[in-house]
């Protein structure tokens, strides 16, 4: 067994568990019957899913090429961005009320996607 | 000396980042792309410090780096829980739940990242923050008893970003 081959066999392992956490991410996606559930299942091929595939492009770039790292800057941007989304497709659900209701916070204060009057909207971390 | 200091790293983790992100990007690390990366460094956040007028004074890069490496274990392995969840648990059986997470934390850096993790980690995702900031909505997957998911969260990463955000 030389490099080549491990780092073959690895890259090959690498895309598996890709393309089977992807799979698992798709199925539940369409099992799920909850627009909130149902908004679970692209989180996790973010981040396991997708980040197998890049760790095997790089361990093929690594091994056969001429080896790059633009692969960590993808996951991190990545690592970094699924989180907003998700939290703008709850926010979605939220307001048009696509989803069981949300509790009502403690102390009389509301969700910032209900509040109604411009006044209400306090700055996050301003107050204390 | 410091006053200098502050004036041309108004944010030092930044510009190490920025620095960094540079040569990756160029995929070369050779003398002439790391001092580009760190004129990168220097001028982009003194251009934009302007717009980052509460940023946390305080902030440690080896607690953060030791979170983001307990993180991504969370991470795999609570998306081996939830592949098998997905995969094997009928949607009668499953327990959604909201949550509501009392917030300790003050600063939007802090709870930005909070929520980052939360939805990161599979199983949950934070929906919202109160209008006061003060309460984080997180939406679980399957969670039998929402008290202990909570506490978890709590104690497992919100209480390691209260050190590191100080």
């Amino acid at each position: 067994m030389n490099w080549a081959e491990i780092g073959t066999y690895a890259a090959a392992v690498f895309l598996l568990v890709g393309a089977l956490f992807t799979l698992v991410g798709a199925i539940g996606l369409l099992r799920f019957n909850d627009a909130m559930t149902r908004l679970h299942a692209p989180t996790k091929v973010g981040t396991v899913g997708i980040g197998a595939l890049l760790l095997a492009s790089m361990t093929a770039s690594f091994v056969f090429g001429e080896g790059s790292f633009h692969e960590l800057l993808i996951m991190a941007f990545l690592f970094v961005t699924a989180p907003i989304s998700a939290n703008f497709m709850s926010k979605v659900n939220i307001h048009r009320k696509t989803c069981v209701p949300p509790p009502v916070p403690p102390h009389g204060e509301t969700w910032s996607t209900l509040v109604k009057d411009e006044i209400d909207q306090v700055p996050t971390g301003t107050q204390s | 000396m410091t006053r200098l200091f502050n004036w041309l790293f108004p944010h030092p983790a930044m510009t190490l980042i920025l620095a960094i992100v540079w040569i990756i990007l160029q995929n070369d690390l050779s003398y002439g792309m790391a001092v580009f990366g760190l004129i990168l460094g220097i001028i982009i956040p003194r251009m934009t410090a302007v717009w980052w007028p509460d940023r946390p004074s305080g902030f440690k890069i080896g607690k953060m780096t030791a979170y983001v490496i307990l993180v991504m274990w969370d991470i795999m392995v609570a998306n081996v829980q939830v592949a098998w969840i997905v995969l094997t648990r009928p949607n009668s059986k499953l327990r959604p739940a909201w949550i509501i997470i009392p917030l300790d934390l003050r600063q939007p850096e802090a709870i930005t990242v909070l929520a980052g993790t939360i939805t990161l980690t599979p199983g949950t995702v934070s929906a919202d923050v109160s209008n006061t900031g003060h309460y984080l909505l997180v939406h679980a997957l399957d969670a039998p008893d929402p008290d202990a998911v909570r506490d978890e969260i709590k104690q497992r990463y919100e209480a390691r970003l209260k050190e590191i955000f100080v």
